[in-house]
């Protein structure tokens, strides 16, 4: 008994010692030990399903409140469906001037246009701050650094007045080309950080073998970098997607409507009681972000983990 | 290292340049700006441009259809006398003031508990994730406007229970309340942050303290806190000046009107209203820029505290 009783505390602090792992091992002689650890860790299951769970109730609840008659959005919290309710979707489909799809599609082109853009031009400037000397660098890349900080809200003003005096209010070229101009600076951040964990042997090589800074950054450091570009592509994505001030300011035409001001509209114009298909459309509005979370998560979270963002 | 550590390294480091890097300047400088040439105009064009711009807009008279006019300090003498606006700065504030706080607890809280390899990880990991990517969207917001409506979800649910709640969001003493709540439900991506930051502490110091016989509380408080703090410091930061220009769930919320009694009139609502609404552009510019004081206010007095509190292990 007592054998037992000393036996343990020993191997566990050897174990310790030598394993590098960052996680702690119960050690399995240990009863009471493991007892306790096991119920440590029903504790912390159930604070986190509960937690979970009601974080999670809002989403599911709405997803099955759009598949109901009116009516049971107000008198039905519960989860469970008796029959599925389609006509929500009918509906709210074709509640306003025109067609969902139609703002859907013009989402799109926002979307596909900001990611296009981001890719080319931060990548561009990302080259340039994480491998090129030249003069300035430090007060750009200090500037550049700041610029990530700017509140939109500075800028929105004089922006607008630009782009009205051209012409282009109603038109989805103000919310495409700041990001052609690489504006939105966190991107180039990220990619820097990445363009320096790539071995810079690797451009020496191609330099001997006689390849010019372009070459370079198209053959060598863009097919390296492509984690940083997904990540990139991903946070564009549902941040454009999302976008709802500036699509607010530039977008007042109906034809020209972004997803988020279509909904908005669609607040606006129904009274308190078709929340139904009000609720189908944000989820049509939703599923997409839903989608690429699905897929993308591992570059969402390695993005967030390594620069710190929003 | 992030922008935020990068920022404050930089002004660290102001030593002559080494002889590499001279032998280095200009090598590449061609080559240099025309990968920088969209960043460069971009830089000009759409941000210092714009923003010298609504400087000299902040002094003038605008309303985008005849010419500015030069009013001096007449827009800012009259933000002093606006009550509106020192309104739309007190549910700032306090939408900033609380909502940050509580957000990045339950961020540091739930990561705290997933820490450990905990089974099941990646798995929650995703389900306190999810609502920070959605957080953003119209389509949150208006869930948001029926579950904290009066015959809401939470209402129903309160009845459950026998109890008769207020129609939170068209009540002004709970409207902010409930906003609030939203930007807490959005605690996933600080908490992300915060996880990758326990990884890094060195397991080493906690069997240190583990042979001097530390409690678990101790651990926290004198290991887990202290090499936290970076990181800490960092999401505070960004989340206060991301707060600070919230604008789509008040706006959804509210019906686009900071209402009910300008409860949730956050200045960025009020600034929109005063410049796209009304278009009082020369107003709303020196709005702006007082954000931007503000914003730049709380960094730097976010800079300067940390001198006392967040710790660098190097």
């Amino acid at each position: 008994m007592t054998k037992i009783q000393t036996l343990p505390p020993a191997a566990e602090g050897q174990s310790s010692k030598t394993s590098k792992s960052p996680r702690r091992r119960e050690s399995p002689g240990n009863l009471a030990f493991s007892r306790n650890a096991r119920i440590k860790g029903l504790i912390k299951h159930a604070i986190l399903i509960l937690v979970g769970g009601i974080m999670i109730y809002p989403l599911l609840w709405m997803v099955v409140s759009s598949l109901r008659p009116n009516d049971l959005i107000f008198r039905e919290p519960g989860l469970w469906l008796n029959n599925l309710e389609m006509s929500n979707y009918t509906d709210g489909w074709s509640a306003l001037t025109h067609p969902f799809g139609h703002y859907m599609i013009n989402s799109a082109i926002v979307v596909l246009g900001s990611i296009v853009g981001n890719l080319i031009s931060c990548s561009m400037a990302a080259y340039a701050f994480a491998r090129l000397q030249f003069s300035g660098k430090k007060l750009f890349f200090g500037i550049m650094l700041l610029t990530i900080m700017l509140p939109f809200h500075v800028v929105i003003v004089p922006q607008y007045i630009l782009f009205s005096q051209i012409g282009w209010v109603n038109t989805f070229w103000p919310l495409i080309v700041p990001k052609l101009l690489a504006t939105d600076a966190f991107f180039v951040f990220l990619m820097v950080q990445f363009i320096r964990g790539i071995p810079k042997e690797l451009d020496e090589a191609a330099r001997i073998d006689g390849a010019g800074h372009p070459r370079i950054f198209l053959r060598v450091i863009l097919p390296l970098m492509v984690p940083a570009l997904a990540t990139t592509t991903i946070f564009t994505f549902i941040w454009t997607w999302n976008d709802f001030f500036g699509a607010l300011i530039y977008l007042t035409d109906p034809d020209m409507f972004t997803v988020p001001v279509a909904l908005r509209a669609f607040v606006d114009s129904q009274s308190a009681t078709s929340w139904g298909s009000l609720f189908a459309m944000s989820i049509v509005s939703l599923f997409p972000v839903f989608l690429v979370f699905l897929f993308g998560q591992r570059f969402l979270i390695k993005g967030i983990a390594t620069t710190g963002i929003k | 290292m992030s922008a935020i550590g990068e920022l404050s390294t930089m002004t660290r480091r102001k030593g002559p340049m080494t002889k590499e890097e001279k032998k280095a300047n200009g090598r590449d400088n061609k080559a240099a700006y025309v990968f920088l040439l969209p960043w460069l105009i971009g830089l000009v064009v759409i941000t210092v441009g714009p923003m010298l711009m609504s400087l000299y807009l902040s002094f003038t008279d605008y309303n985008l259809l005849q010419p500015p006019q030069w009013v001096g300090i007449d827009n800012f003498v009259r933000m002093f006398g606006d009550a509106r606006l020192h309104n739309s700065l007190r549910v700032t504030f306090t939408y900033v003031l609380v909502g940050v706080p509580l957000q990045l607890a339950v961020a540091l809280v739930i990561a705290l508990v997933l820490d450990k390899g905990l089974r099941g990880l990646p798995f929650y990991r995703s389900i306190f994730y999810l609502p920070s990517l959605l957080g953003g969207s119209v389509a949150v917001a208006i869930l948001w406007k029926q579950i904290f409506g009066t015959t809401g979800l939470v209402n129903q649910v309160l009845a459950m229970i026998g109890i008769q709640g207020p129609g939170w969001i068209s009540d002004p003493n709970t409207a902010l309340g409930s906003i609030i709540l939203l930007h807490v439900w959005t605690f996933g991506s600080p908490m992300i942050i915060f996880l990758a930051g326990l990884r890094q502490i060195p397991n080493m110091y906690y069997e240190a303290a583990e042979v001097d016989g530390a409690t678990t509380l101790q651990k926290f408080w004198r290991i887990t806190l202290p090499m936290l703090s970076p990181i800490i410091f960092f999401n505070l930061v960004l989340q206060i000046i991301g707060s600070f220009q919230s604008f789509t769930q008040a706006f959804i919320v509210s019906g686009g009107n900071g209402g009910p009694s300008d409860s949730t009139m956050f200045f960025t609502l009020y600034l929109y209203q005063k410049g796209f609404g009304q278009f009082d552009m020369g107003y709303a510019s020196a709005m702006a820029w007082f954000l931007l004081v503000i914003i730049g206010a709380f960094t730097a007095i976010n800079f300067i505290a940390s001198k006392y509190w967040v710790f660098y292990d190097d």
